[in-house]
């Protein structure tokens, strides 16, 4: 039951983009393309639950009965940014089909907010291995989903008419204000 | 001395982090529920960007070319975690209010972007200055956004009540008013661009 | 200078040194703030201690001592003293009910167990609405204020659910979230804090137990 509170929380109420603020930077950046936001949800989907994993290990067996919680944010980026590495070289041995589809995305994956963001919060809320993994993939769905529905907004956006001074960086931003408020409507469905 | 001042500039107003690259999307929307969190985040990401461009000016011809971008996380990650606690000691009551997004100034694209564009190139007062210009730009695109969310969802500035509060928006405190008023403020600042 | 070539070996000896010199530095700023950041904590625990006693000569923090809640849960209780006569307790409390989650609160009891004041730690509701639970429950204004009220005697609840007490406008589940807060720490302290705690000898639990 608890698994699913965290799923329907994470995807939903406090979803990380449009309400934790968590990985703009790829939001605004991939989502011109529903083919192109449906290959950065993949890609984070995978690194995102395979770092807090990892993260969520070093930091319980090693950080902690080390007494070097001090270091958890330097070890943290380290863990994720070779991680992503190790990522791109094994896709690119093992499958080729699956590196043209997410490769490009890996290497913008690693500046991506959310992933720290995730590992950090997991040990912060003290969750269990099992629930940090379930976090860490439920964050992963709403990230994607946002991604997706934001895409397809754009989409939809190129092809009107924007007055001068909103093209761009502006008009997305109105757009993201907008789903925001809708997701907004989600609050309180669930108790944390 | 012109072109010291220039790099000071350049960072402030001609290639502003938020409001021109807009870049370091997330603390700036997250953070700016009040003037003062806004400009907390802006002096703290500036912190880190002054001394992290002078450390990696310091040893940018130490490092082999394969592993600068490795190197240049780590000098950042160290200057992120000594902000970390010496808030933690210092300044709590901020601390607690920006919260995760502490850090997370490690992955703030300007940061490593900065590291990478200007202090792997150029000498250490010139990074220095940089990382002046850079984070005072950060720290105004912020404390500006905070102030104007501040006003018009809690008719407060600083936490002086300026209009009652029951006139307050309270819409521009919560998630969607960050996203509307960044989008406003960048289009009004292109429009400024345009004809100057 | 030139810069370094992208041997092997130069890479992992730059790459290490960097992480060595990187440790050994936070590890030295680790050491001089950890004294502040912990007594940051107790200053910060002390003063909303402060806010929520009457004006005391004992040092509460040294003297916490656990009880546990209705549901096992342990919550950390700062007795609070004048000349070593008792005058009540301070008790951080909780509640997982909020609107957004977590609800933290210190809560003044007097010693029979009325409220003294509170100060809220620690939340996360909706600014504007939940939010105002920093004041609501202490502004003296039609039902609002819990100040003085017993909870063994008045019914400390919402008035959407038959209680006493006004719920803030347009934060119900926020404001069930703050009384759930304040009824766990009241229902602890009574059950087992303060029918231990002798008003009269004004002895503190250890001195009973001591006693024993």
């Amino acid at each position: 039951m608890i698994y699913i509170t965290i799923f329907i929380a994470a995807v939903f109420v406090n979803n990380i983009v449009l309400s934790q603020f968590l990985g703009i930077c790829p939001f605004l950046g991939v989502s011109k393309k529903i083919s192109t936001a449906l290959g950065m949800s993949g890609g984070v989907a995978f690194v995102l639950t395979l770092s807090t994993l990892i993260t969520w290990l070093i930091f319980r067996y090693l950080l902690e009965p080390f007494e070097l919680a001090f270091l958890q944010t330097i070890s943290f980026i380290l863990v994720i940014a070779a991680l992503v590495q190790l990522v791109e070289i094994i896709i690119k041995k093992i499958s080729q089909p699956l590196y043209q589809a997410l490769g490009v995305y890996l290497p913008l994956i690693s500046t991506n907010c959310a992933i720290l963001g995730v590992a950090i919060l997991v040990i912060q809320k003290e969750y269990n291995l099992l629930e940090s993994v379930v976090f860490a993939f439920s964050t992963a769905i709403g990230f994607g989903l946002a991604l997706v529905l934001f895409a397809g907004i754009r989409e939809q956006l190129s092809r009107t008419k924007i007055p001068k001074g909103m093209q761009g960086t502006p008009i997305a931003l109105l757009v993201a204000g907008l789903l925001a408020m809708a997701f907004m409507g989600f609050s309180g469905i669930v108790k944390l | 001395m012109k072109n010291k001042v220039g790099i000071i500039l350049n960072g402030l107003i001609k290639e502003n982090p938020t409001f021109v690259l807009v870049l370091g999307m997330c603390p700036t929307l997250a953070t700016t529920t009040s003037a003062i969190n806004g400009i907390g985040m802006g002096l703290a990401t500036a912190f880190v960007l002054i001394f992290s461009n002078m450390v990696i000016s310091l040893i940018k011809n130490l490092v082999p070319d394969n592993v600068r971008i490795p190197s240049f996380i780590v000098v950042i990650a160290t200057f992120v975690t000594i902000l970390e606690l010496v808030m933690q000691a210092y300044l709590p009551a901020l601390h607690e209010s920006l919260g995760l997004f502490i850090p997370l100034i490690v992955v703030n694209c300007i940061v490593l972007g900065r590291a990478e564009a200007f202090a792997s190139k150029n000498s250490v007062l010139d990074s220095a200055l940089d990382g002046i210009g850079m984070g005072l730009g950060f720290t105004f695109a912020l404390g500006l956004l905070g102030m104007i969310r501040e006003l018009l969802g809690a008719g407060t500035l600083f936490g002086l009540q300026i209009i009652p509060e029951d006139y307050g928006m309270l819409m521009f405190i919560l998630a969607p008013g960050a996203f509307v008023s960044l989008a406003y403020l960048i289009a009004i600042v292109n429009r400024i661009r345009k004809v100057s | 200078m030139k810069k370094l070539e992208s041997s092997f070996k130069n890479m992992v000896l730059v790459l290490g040194s960097i992480s060595i010199v990187a440790a050994a530095a936070l590890g030295w700023i680790n050491e001089l703030t950890s004294e502040p950041i912990r007594l940051a904590a107790i200053a910060r625990q002390e003063k909303a201690i402060r806010m929520v006693s009457p004006e005391f000569d004992n040092q509460p923090v040294e003297e916490q001592f656990e009880l546990i809640d209705y549901e096992g849960n342990s919550l950390i209780c700062f007795p609070v003293k004048k000349e070593g006569k008792l005058l009540g307790v301070a008790i951080e409390t909780f509640s997982m009910k909020g609107f957004n989650g977590e609800v933290r609160l210190m809560l003044g009891l007097k010693p029979d167990g009325s409220i003294n004041n509170y100060e809220v730690l620690k939340q996360s509701e909706t600014p504007g609405l939940g939010t105002q639970m920093t004041y609501w429950f202490k502004t003296d204004k039609n039902n609002q204020s819990i100040l003085n009220k017993d909870p063994g005697k008045d019914k400390v609840w919402v008035d959407k659910d038959g209680g006493d007490i006004d719920a803030i406008t347009a934060a119900t589940i926020t404001s069930r979230a703050f009384l759930d807060a304040v009824d766990r720490a009241y229902r602890a302290y009574m059950e087992h804090g303060g029918t231990v705690v002798d008003v009269v000898t004004t002895a503190t639990i250890e001195e009973k137990e001591a006693q024993k």
